[in-house]
């Protein structure tokens, strides 16, 4: 599925978190949302999950040509994987993941030996076959994360978005975790934004790289075009590059 | 293995008093003493007495006391009022700790406040209020009772009267005063433990199609439902006990308007009446309370369990 973010705006009292920002991102691309904390880029990735919303009237988001901006979250269908995981403390792995599918409307909710099956399936795709009864207390950081991407697919979402999926990992699970990320979508080919402040992981796993800087979009390309023709100096001083790429930016 | 076993404490010293602290032996024994002291003489002593009051002129006679009819009313008394005030609350803490940690709106530490009102104002204001509010000669009064004078015949009043419903010195007075006085007990225990546990697993739960009432059910009231209980179990322990702010609004009516608490007191000034009954029905409270406190206690190490949970699932360390 593709996304469209069009000219959005969102202020937070009078500082604006996201200041007329527009990204298109095209079905089953891996994209990277890349700024220090407080870019705005976390905002960013949740007015598109629909857990934050735009000021009124200033930008729309577009699902595959559908007009979304007015939607919930509950009604978008989006994946989404939180910093914290979030998972549900009091439910079992196995609950946990199988949530999005026991609170859909009775109609449209599979029988539970299918959700069952669904369940294990999910589980062993991220490597976690074994862990159903356990709770998410009894798992370690990196399971913890997976089980919050298998929750997050159960409901096969069209769009999977993940708020610095990585980031309360130590480095070793991290490194793994990201090419988990990247084969796996490679796969399935899912449309993915992720939100990172690490430049590493950016260029690793993305197709394309979003640099984001006091609510706007500072440039937009592919790992190699950003470091290469840097569009002006804060990415060329956000990702560090030698004397000589800078010297051509007007400042 | 020499070398692993040695950064750990052992047994032994685990055991060995803290220096830093530690004080002469005499100080310790003193200040123990002094505890022990208060306790028995203001906690143990009452409590040894009422039973021992009750229990006095025999078993017999203790037993006799709750075949008396207005004891038995004021127990019935004070049963109904714990079940419409504490369900009442329960509903209202709930409200007012999803909206004081959910939202942030003007006036809302002001409302953190006042809370607190209850507890800090004497439950006989807290009485008074309402006689002023609800009474013949309160605000309300004019629209509430047909004999008072001027709108004499209001469409609220005629149907009162009616139903021949009173407010003040009647049962929905009773109702009203308790549930002021047992109003924080659930909010109190609510919004801190809300507020730790912040509003990821519901976001969580928005983002993966649950509805409202369902993230309510299945992820908010699992994450509270230990604090609630604590808070469940002191309002329904302050419902049934309270007595200044009932008294005030209750008038005093045997078999009618007399919870347990008053009825104690009346019993207690019957001199025609055993003194044992007073004691009697005394006892019933006690035992309430000694119920209450294991319950609670039970309660709130679930709770904390709980909270340290939620700061577990932030990698944070456990805050207190």
């Amino acid at each position: 599925m593709s996304i469209e973010v069009r000219d959005i705006t969102k202020k937070y009292a009078r500082f604006p978190a996201l200041d007329n920002v527009s990204l298109k991102v095209e079905s089953g691309e891996l994209i990277a949302l890349l700024g220090p904390s407080g870019s705005g880029k976390t905002t960013l990735l949740r007015t598109i999950a629909g857990l934050d919303f735009p000021d009124s009237n200033a930008g729309r988001i577009i699902y595959d040509g559908t007009d979304v901006t007015e939607l919930s979250a509950y009604k978008r269908h989006a994946g989404f994987v939180f910093q914290h995981y979030a998972l549900f403390n009091h439910m079992s792995i196995s609950e946990n993941v199988a949530f999005g599918l026991r609170v859909m409307k009775r109609s449209k909710r599979p029988a539970e030996s299918v959700i069952q099956e669904r369940v294990r399936q999910l589980l062993e795709a991220v490597q976690l076959a074994g862990y159903e009864k356990r709770l998410p207390s009894q798992l370690s950081g990196g399971q913890r994360q997976r089980v919050a991407f298998a929750r997050a697919l159960a409901i096969e979402p069209q769009v999977l978005l993940l708020d610095e999926p990585f980031g309360a990992l130590d480095a070793k699970v991290r490194k793994e975790l990201r090419r988990w990320l990247r084969e796996f979508q490679d796969r399935i080919k899912l449309t993915t934004i992720f939100v990172t402040h690490d430049q590493e992981e950016a260029f690793e796993v993305a197709d394309r790289v979003v640099l984001i800087d006091k609510g706007r979009i500072q440039q937009i390309g592919t790992p190699d075009e950003v470091r290469k023709t840097p569009a002006n100096r804060f990415v060329a001083e956000f990702l560090d590059l030698p004397a000589e790429a800078t010297a051509s930016i007007p400042a | 293995m020499a070398g692993a076993a040695s950064s750990f404490p052992t047994a032994a010293r685990l055991h060995q008093p803290i220096r830093a602290t530690s004080e002469p032996w005499y100080v310790k024994a003193i200040l123990i003493g002094v505890v022990f002291a208060f306790f028995t003489l203001f906690l143990f002593l009452p409590l040894v007495v009422i039973f021992q009051e009750a229990f006095s002129n025999g078993i017999a006679v203790f037993f006799s006391a709750f075949t008396d009819e207005y004891t038995l009313h004021a127990i019935q008394l004070t049963l109904l009022t714990a079940a419409i005030a504490v369900p009442l609350n329960t509903i209202f803490g709930l409200c007012a700790a999803w909206s004081l940690t959910r939202f942030d709106f003007r006036g809302r530490s002001l409302l953190i406040t006042l809370i607190d009102l209850p507890l800090w104002v004497s439950p006989v204001v807290g009485g008074l209020i309402y006689v002023l509010i609800f009474g013949a000669k309160g605000w309300l009064g004019p629209w509430l009772y047909p004999d008072a004078d001027m709108l004499a015949h209001s469409a609220i009043a005629r149907f009162l009267d009616a139903h021949n419903v009173r407010i003040i010195f009647a049962v929905p007075g009773i109702v009203l005063a308790t549930t002021f006085v047992t109003f924080p007990f659930i909010a109190r225990g609510l919004i801190p433990l809300m507020q730790a546990q912040g509003t990821k697993e519901e976001e969580a739960a928005l983002s993966l199609g649950a509805n409202g009432w369902q993230i309510f059910w299945r992820v908010t009231l699992p994450k509270i439902k230990w604090g609630l209980l604590y808070g469940l179990i002191l309002c329904n322990a302050r419902a049934m006990g309270e007595f200044g702010a009932v008294s005030v609004v209750s008038g005093h009516i045997r078999g009618q308007t007399n919870t347990m608490p008053l009825q104690i007191e009346i019993l207690y000034n019957d001199y025609s009446a055993p003194r044992s009954a007073a004691f009697a029905l005394a006892s019933v409270l006690s035992i309430l309370a000694l119920v209450t406190l294991i319950l609670k206690t039970f309660a709130e190490w679930r709770a904390e369990r709980q909270l340290a949970d939620a700061a577990a699932s932030l990698d944070l360390p456990i805050k207190r």
